[in-house]
């Protein structure tokens, strides 16, 4: 890898890069990977090939006679060109909005958004001031998002880190299949939220709706309203102290901390009843039969 | 049988899996030849108390004042070995010998935070080689 240029690869074809890189001569079934951590790493913050962005170099732009991918493209322009903050005003709902940031930025969206928004990032701080509609921040990777107003359903689906919050309520299957990261509703939220959640944490400084936590593998779900049922799987759980200070630091953060602190807030847990494995299959179907 | 009770093991010590590689403490674990669960708490919410000043830094940098998706990082142990799982990569990365660990989870998370941070920063991370046989010129 290291005697070919980027100049060369440039000058090839997709398959030859691929192949004179050696990625398909590797097994790739049955494989570990063996890596240590270096502990003489440098110390840097950003992805070798992030944009260098300054958060003191601000810019803004009309997003309302664009495409949603004209204005996609016009984000990763500017971040090119070393902005570090953007303004987009009158995003009139479009769908896909500002997806698949992977650098350190402050995203600034005018309006309200359509499906699908904002999703796929890594590391940029947005603020929506406005609604969003379903799946907003969609298998986020990390930094922070913040709705002023309400969400669709499936906010914040498979999310796998950073913090996504709405001021607002939020629609059903909030939260499905969550992988990681932290999602806040300062409202209510609909029915199934958490529905087969893996990790992270969930909070709902409202009410929560049917079958919360169905079918949950694991992570936490702080309620502090109301719940309307829990879901398959799905208990309470002894608030610890940890939590009462994660709460609390997180909820202060986003302006979100209720006048009564935190000690009312409801944990949900994984019961564990659901936890299954291929190869206890065999056995069962041999009780079974 | 699964789907009536949990019928793995709970974690008891930190060095619990350094000194049992295979983690096989229930019998429905032993029965199967497989430890069940993760090899850490998951839902273990970091102490900031304990923040490094790397980490420190890098929350600055990035504009966030908690540490954000590394919330979500551990120390976890693979084949007896202190590790942490990189999910741009999908597998485990090893913590040298030479790094003493602590003798609390919390303190051993921060490390694996940092460890992982200068990782996938750095030009030795698999995502580079990836990027650069796939990237559209």
């Amino acid at each position: 890898m290291s005697g070919i240029s980027d100049a060369e690869l440039r000058d090839m074809t997709q398959e030859e890069r691929v192949n004179a890189l050696g990625m398909t001569t590797e097994q790739l079934t049955g494989k570990s990977l063996y890596i240590e951590f270096d502990p003489d790493a440098q110390e840097r913050f950003t992805y070798p090939w992030a944009p260098d962005v300054d958060f003191n170099k601000r810019t803004e732009f009309d997003a309302g006679d664009l495409t949603n991918t004209e204005v996609n493209a016009r984000i990763r322009d500017l971040m090119a060109e070393g902005y570090g903050t953007i303004v987009l005003q009158n995003p009139r709902g479009k769908h896909s909005l500002a997806v698949g940031i992977l650098s350190r930025l402050n995203l600034i969206i005018e309006g309200s958004t359509g499906y699908f928004g904002v999703g796929l990032i890594d590391g940029p701080n947005v603020r929506i001031n406005g609604r969003v509609g379903w799946s907003c921040a969609e298998n986020m990777m990390s930094g922070t998002v913040v709705v002023e107003k309400n969400a669709g359903s499936t906010f914040g689906a498979a999310i796998r880190g950073g913090d996504l919050v709405c001021r607002g309520s939020v629609g059903s299957r909030t939260g499905i299949d969550m992988k990681g990261g932290t999602i806040i509703v300062g409202g209510d939220t609909g029915a199934l939220s958490g529905f087969m959640m893996q990790r992270g944490r969930m909070v709902v400084c409202g009410n929560a709706g049917k079958n919360l936590g169905d079918s949950m593998y694991d992570g936490t779900i702080y309620v502090g309203g109301e719940i309307r049922s829990l879901g398959v799987d799905a208990v309470t759980a002894y608030l610890t102290k940890l939590d009462k200070d994660w709460l609390t630091r997180k909820l202060t953060q986003y302006g979100l901390m209720p006048g009564r602190g935190v000690d009312h807030f409801t944990k949900i847990v994984a019961g564990k009843q659901l936890w299954n494995y291929d190869n206890l299959e065999p056995n069962e179907k041999k009780l079974i039969l | 049988m699964a789907g009536t009770q949990y019928r793995g093991s709970d974690i008891k010590d930190v060095d619990q899996f350094i000194k049992d590689a295979a983690g096989l403490e229930s019998e429905r674990e032993k029965e199967i030849g497989q430890h069940i669960g993760y090899r850490y708490d998951v839902n273990l919410v970091p102490d900031h108390d304990r923040l490094t000043p790397f980490l420190r830094n890098y929350m600055e940098f990035m504009g966030w004042d908690d540490l954000n998706w590394l919330e979500d990082v551990h120390m976890g142990y693979e084949e007896g070995k202190p590790a942490v799982f990189d999910r741009n990569v999908n597998g485990w990365v090893r913590i040298p010998d030479s790094i003493d660990l602590p003798d609390n989870q919390q303190d051993r998370d921060m490390i694996a935070r940092e460890l992982l941070l200068k990782f996938q920063m750095s030009d030795r991370h698999p995502l580079v080689t990836l990027r650069k046989a796939y990237t559209k010129f």
